[in-house]
């Protein structure tokens, strides 16, 4: 992507990034984990970063929430440098990381409490605030529970609270909904939702979950081999990338022989396989116009393109075989160089 | 659902929409607020500090009768000299496998989740290392009760500064244990092939279990070598009363040095890590 340039000192600017890049060292080789990423997030978006493991998501929220210097480039984060304040942009964030917030052994309001008192809240206003969280993420029944007794919904629950103790302007969720269950998943995407209708916080956030970023992002970066390769809002990228799928089926072979030269598009068999924008309309058209032509259509579908047709169309593999892959295997995290 | 962001009134610095209520936080205010955190689970569940006292108490109980029949002396005397040692154990078994729960930290996420809240690193790790304080003084407070029907008798004072002494080593073994667990990460093997292999030379080599002096020359000298001989030294004459003793002021140097080092390397460690 060409280099922009944006005044970094912008204020309505969240997140400011340039040339974005981390380098590892892993097993003897150099793996270039993030290469020269480009970032702006506006006050008030809710951004989903989107790729398959290892595509370099997690290590840029990394760096951007201070975890690890990067190799090059620069970021503001709520507006301070990642590298001279580092401070500032910890105490103006939320961060719920891969992994649990809570303690094994600690009690749920416990984390919330010492979580305040990390932010260096005061003892009232965190036992107030904890109690609003407790209430606003439904965790009433396992207030007074350990960490190691809730459910892994109630868990994702607390790391959603714990991060918002100190009401940060931009909360950084790094895979929120990975490893729920579909219920506890809607219902987190629920809690996260209403969280920006009533606060309009910032949000930022990685998923390998097509659907989760389809429905809830205003905007859809696509991450692949360390850099950005897409960024609009899912419907644009769909759109212009992707187009809808049409299926039309034939008596025989050569009448979709026929079709798909009148037509365009893939024969397999008696299938003919077209894409089109705004498919809706065009396949009536199509049966139409065969129909008249004495290519009688059988059978017709028409299917909306998903963002793993975006995924599709801009690297040739399938997002949805990707993430099944890589949850099947264990990702270790490789080496800082 | 409940609102999330906070009606008016409870933010005081509700001047915008998020009200920025995280300010900067010194050091001493961090180190308290991480004390405070490490030492809820205790005193929500005070039993738990009996986890590490069963092996102390084992060495007592089973050990302590086979001490005074190869030695052929009375009870009392043989718990004079054994009781100081069993202190130590507690101190040095309850610290060092403490670096495994920031382990388990690094691993589940909540370790994380501390440095990327604005504390400072040096406070992590010495809030922490102050945690050892409190299960450490409850420890030996329960073997010294435990010991006294069997006719042990203690000078009060003296216990006080014996547990004082134990509290300043125990400080710095504990940073040392997190400083392991920082090394070890994803590595817990490694972390407790470390911790068995260091831990019972330690523990052999400070005569707090058999007296070396009937040991070969090498052993004296590994002896020499090792704080905790000085400690146990320093805690058989501060349980007996006997303040002046020399053994004293090497028990106490060797305490604050263990303390000095096992800080730095810690919050090295730590400053390292994140």
């Amino acid at each position: 992507m060409p280099r922009k340039t944006v005044d970094m000192t912008n204020h309505n600017q969240m997140i400011t990034a340039r040339g974005l890049t981390k380098t590892f060292r892993s097993k003897g080789q150099t793996v270039e984990a993030v290469r020269s990423v480009d970032l702006d997030v506006a006050d008030g978006e809710l951004v989903a970063f989107l790729g398959p493991n290892g595509a370099g998501k997690s290590t840029t929220l990394r760096m951007l929430t201070t975890l690890l210097p990067p190799t090059e480039g620069e970021a503001t984060v709520a507006g301070c440098d990642i590298r001279r304040d580092p401070a500032g942009v910890r105490r103006r964030i939320g961060y719920v990381g891969q992994g649990n917030s809570g303690g094994h052994t600690q009690r749920v309001r416990d984390e919330l409490h010492a979580q305040g008192s990390f932010y260096g809240m005061g003892r009232r206003e965190t036992r107030a605030r904890a109690d609003e969280l407790i209430e606003s993420l439904e965790l009433e029944q396992s207030a007074n529970r350990t960490v190691q007794s809730l459910s892994g919904g109630q868990k994702r629950r607390l790391d959603i609270a714990v991060g918002l103790i100190h009401r940060p302007e931009l909360l950084f969720l790094d895979e929120p909904s990975t490893g729920l269950d579909p219920h506890s998943r809607a219902n987190l995407w629920e809690h996260i939702v209403e969280l920006r209708r009533q606060t309009g916080t910032t949000i930022f956030l990685t998923t390998h979950y097509l659907d989760e970023a389809d429905q809830l992002a205003e905007r859809v970066m696509v991450m692949d081999h360390g850099a950005v390769i897409a960024d609009d809002t899912a419907w644009a990228l769909k759109e212009s990338l992707a187009g809808d799928r049409i299926t039309l089926e034939f008596e025989g072979a050569t009448d979709a022989a026929a079709a798909a030269a009148r037509i365009g598009g893939d024969t397999s068999g008696r299938v003919v396989t077209v894409t089109a924008r705004g498919g809706d309309r065009a396949l009536p058209r199509f049966i139409r116009d065969l129909g008249d032509a004495g290519l009688d259509v059988v059978a017709a579908t028409h299917r909306q393109p998903t963002l793993d047709d975006v995924f599709l169309a801009l690297t040739g593999r399938s997002l949805r075989e990707e993430a099944a892959h890589a949850e099947a295997s264990d990702a270790a995290e490789p080496v800082a160089v | 659902m409940n609102t999330i962001t906070s009606t008016a009134g409870s933010a005081p610095a509700a001047t915008d929409r998020h009200a920025a209520s995280a300010r900067p936080t010194g050091f001493v205010r961090d180190t308290a607020s991480v004390f405070v955190r490490e030492s809820r689970p205790l005193a929500r569940d005070p039993f738990s500090v009996m986890f590490s006292l069963v092996q102390p108490l084992v060495f007592l109980g089973l050990f302590g009768p086979l001490l005074v029949g190869a030695a052929g002396g009375d009870v009392a005397g043989t718990l004079q000299w054994f009781v100081p040692g069993i202190l130590v154990m507690v101190a040095l078994f309850g610290t060092a496998s403490t670096g495994a729960n920031l382990l388990f930290e690094m691993q589940t996420g909540s370790h994380e989740r501390t440095l990327v809240a604005p504390l400072s690193r040096s406070a992590l790790l010495v809030g922490r290392a102050l945690k050892e304080v409190v299960p450490l003084v409850i420890q030996g407070t329960i073997v010294v009760l435990v010991a006294v029907p069997f006719g042990f008798s203690v000078d009060p004072l003296g216990l006080v500064s014996g547990l004082a002494v134990l509290a300043v080593f125990g400080i710095g073994f504990g940073a040392l244990s997190y400083s392991l667990a920082l090394a070890c990460r994803n590595r817990d093997w490694m972390f407790w092939m470390v911790h068995q292999t260091l831990l019972f030379p330690l523990m052999i080599l400070s005569g707090m279990l058999l007296p070396l002096e009937d040991g070969p020359d090498w052993m004296q000298v590994a002896a020499a070598v090792n704080p905790l001989s000085y400690l146990v030294g320093a805690e058989r004459a501060l349980l007996a009363g006997d303040f002046g003793a020399p053994a004293v002021l090497g028990g106490i140097l060797a305490a604050a040095a263990t303390c000095a080092i096992g800080v730095l390397v810690g919050v090295r460690s730590m400053r390292r890590a994140s």
